[in-house]
């Protein structure tokens, strides 16, 4: 991926983004524009604050200073406006286990106004190759159609921005790659802006365009991957990583 | 507010108890356990009717219309817990659900709770103890209505507080009600209660509506002015609650409360 990202008209925008709990800075005076259509990793160790950056994006957490532009709009005024054609999707954020793949799709496709919502459903579970689990609890697939569930969760409104945390933690490497040729597609097809968070480093690599990397809630870099591995003189993110957070002294919990 | 989304989380909740056995019986364990013990207490006490006219009518009729107050603040409050513990408040707080579209759906299915459990104890009131709640007339739909505005507003309060202090609050949502019962005038005049707790009492609806219940089953005055107590301090109390919720949704933002959902 080297095309270069369109930033004229930016999908995501956050300008010096400050968190604090009580002493606590969790995300430090952190600004970045995600180009439409863009793919862009968000780096770091556990606990850098990427959770707490996506949440701000998401309006999950208010910020204690600095500003989020979501496709132009701002929360709180334009929450509606932005979270309509918006999308996230976690590895650790389940759906109601008890009800069924149907059942969840069906419910979140009423909040999210999907027109002909079989239809959708059914294109989804048939581009991830789950069709077979419509009509079994959630509770009852494998990790690996879990995630598969809630990344069908997360297209059902054919999203211009996706916030992915860890999409393929718990793929095998088969299903993984298909995810993420997914990703590159529905990227083409609505061109989508996607945020991705992920500790596989080659899968990073392969997807973003540009790459953000932080640390104790401080940007530390931004560029694509090229430009980030040679600038630390390493031959791929995987040691620019394991450096950064050497370096950082373990960087968080 | 968009109707399609109030649908879509009702939704949720009919699947949920559709494929639910323990949710379903629970609906009805308890109003069917008050309606046998406190009624056959009541059959016992008949013999002293010429003593106390009406009891029979106070106390099943005061049980009856208590269990729908009780229905619909759980209900409320369940919804959100039902949220909690599937721990799907994320996915719904990052859709474009509005938190009055959150607390819309948990209305409608309090009121479905309602409906569900009030007739099948105005029923074994009927068919046990040969009591017809619907003596009351069409006050009853009125009494109905002003206990089922108290409900909501006590259950948004009993959900804004387990969103701010967590799982652990959760006994609030069956216990925080029984708090008031004493000063509610269920089973008993507001008149028998000390002074400053009858000023209490007052400012409580349900008192003003199981007060009403008694005018009308002694065949007394139409209880209008009750009820415009109930229906007032109810929407008053009902806003207060709101206000509250998105209080707390507020802070829990700031905090960063709505990450450890749960817990």
């Amino acid at each position: 991926m080297t095309t270069a990202p369109d930033l004229s008209a930016p999908a995501v925008e956050a300008r010096n983004l400050h968190k604090r709990f009580g002493d606590f800075v969790a995300v430090n005076d952190l600004s970045f524009t995600i180009g439409a259509g863009e793919v862009y990793g968000l780096l770091g160790a556990n606990g850098a604050g990427k959770t707490t950056t996506i949440s701000m994006l998401l309006d999950l957490v208010t910020p204690t200073s600095g500003q989020v532009r979501v496709l132009g709009h701002q929360y709180p005024k334009g929450r509606q406006e932005i979270l309509s054609q918006v999308n996230f999707s976690s590895t650790y954020v389940s759906l109601p286990l008890r009800l069924t793949v149907w059942e969840n799709m069906r419910v979140f496709a009423a909040l999210y106004g999907v027109p002909n919502p079989k239809q959708r459903i059914l294109e989804l579970l048939e581009r991830f190759e789950i069709v077979e689990t419509l009509k079994k609890p959630v509770g009852d697939l494998s990790s690996g159609q879990k995630t598969r569930v809630y990344l069908a969760k997360a297209l059902l409104n054919r999203p211009k921005v996706l916030f992915l945390d860890e999409p393929t933690a718990s793929l095998d490497p088969d299903m993984a790659d298909k995810t993420r040729q997914v990703i590159r597609e529905i990227q083409k097809e609505y061109g989508t802006a996607v945020l991705i968070t992920s500790h596989n480093m080659a899968e990073m690599e392969s997807l973003c365009q540009r790459i953000l990397f932080i640390a104790r809630g401080k940007k530390l870099m931004e560029g694509t991957p090229k430009q980030i591995v040679d600038h630390y003189g390493r031959s791929n993110l995987e040691e620019v990583f394991i450096q950064v957070a050497r370096d950082q002294g373990g960087a968080g919990a | 507010m968009m109707m399609q989304r109030i649908y879509g989380l009702t939704l949720r909740y009919i699947y949920l108890y559709r494929g639910s056995l323990p949710r379903m019986l629970e609906q009805l364990y308890w109003p069917v356990m008050d309606l046998l013990v406190w009624g056959f207490v009541t059959i016992y006490l008949r013999q002293f009717e010429g003593q106390l006219p009406n009891f029979l009518a106070y106390f099943l009729g005061g049980l009856v219309l208590w269990d729908i107050l009780f229905r619909s603040q759980v209900g409320v409050s369940v919804a959100y817990l039902e949220e909690v513990w599937s721990r799907n408040l994320l996915n719904l707080f990052v859709s474009p659900l509005r938190p009055i579209e959150l607390i819309a759906a948990a209305m409608t299915f309090s009121v479905a709770r309602v409906a569900f459990t009030a007739s099948v104890s105005v029923s074994i009131a009927w068919l046990a103890y040969d009591f017809n709640t619907f003596i009351m007339g069409t006050w009853l739909a009125a009494f109905v209505g002003a206990l089922i505005v108290m409900g909501w507003g006590m259950g948004i309060v009993i959900s804004a507080l387990i969103m701010r202090f967590g799982q652990g609050a959760e006994s609030l949502a069956w216990g925080l009600i029984f708090l008031i019962q004493p000063v509610a005038a269920v089973f008993y005049p507001v008149s028998v209660l000390p002074e400053p707790l009858q000023l209490v009492a007052w400012m409580i609806p349900a008192s003003h509506v199981f007060e009403g219940m008694r005018q009308v089953l002694n065949g007394g005055p139409s209880p209008t002015e009750h009820l415009a107590w109930a229906f007032g301090l109810g929407a008053v109390y009902f806003a207060a609650g709101l206000t509250f919720f998105y209080a707390i949704l507020r802070e829990a933002k700031r905090a960063g409360r709505l990450l450890r959902v749960g817990e």
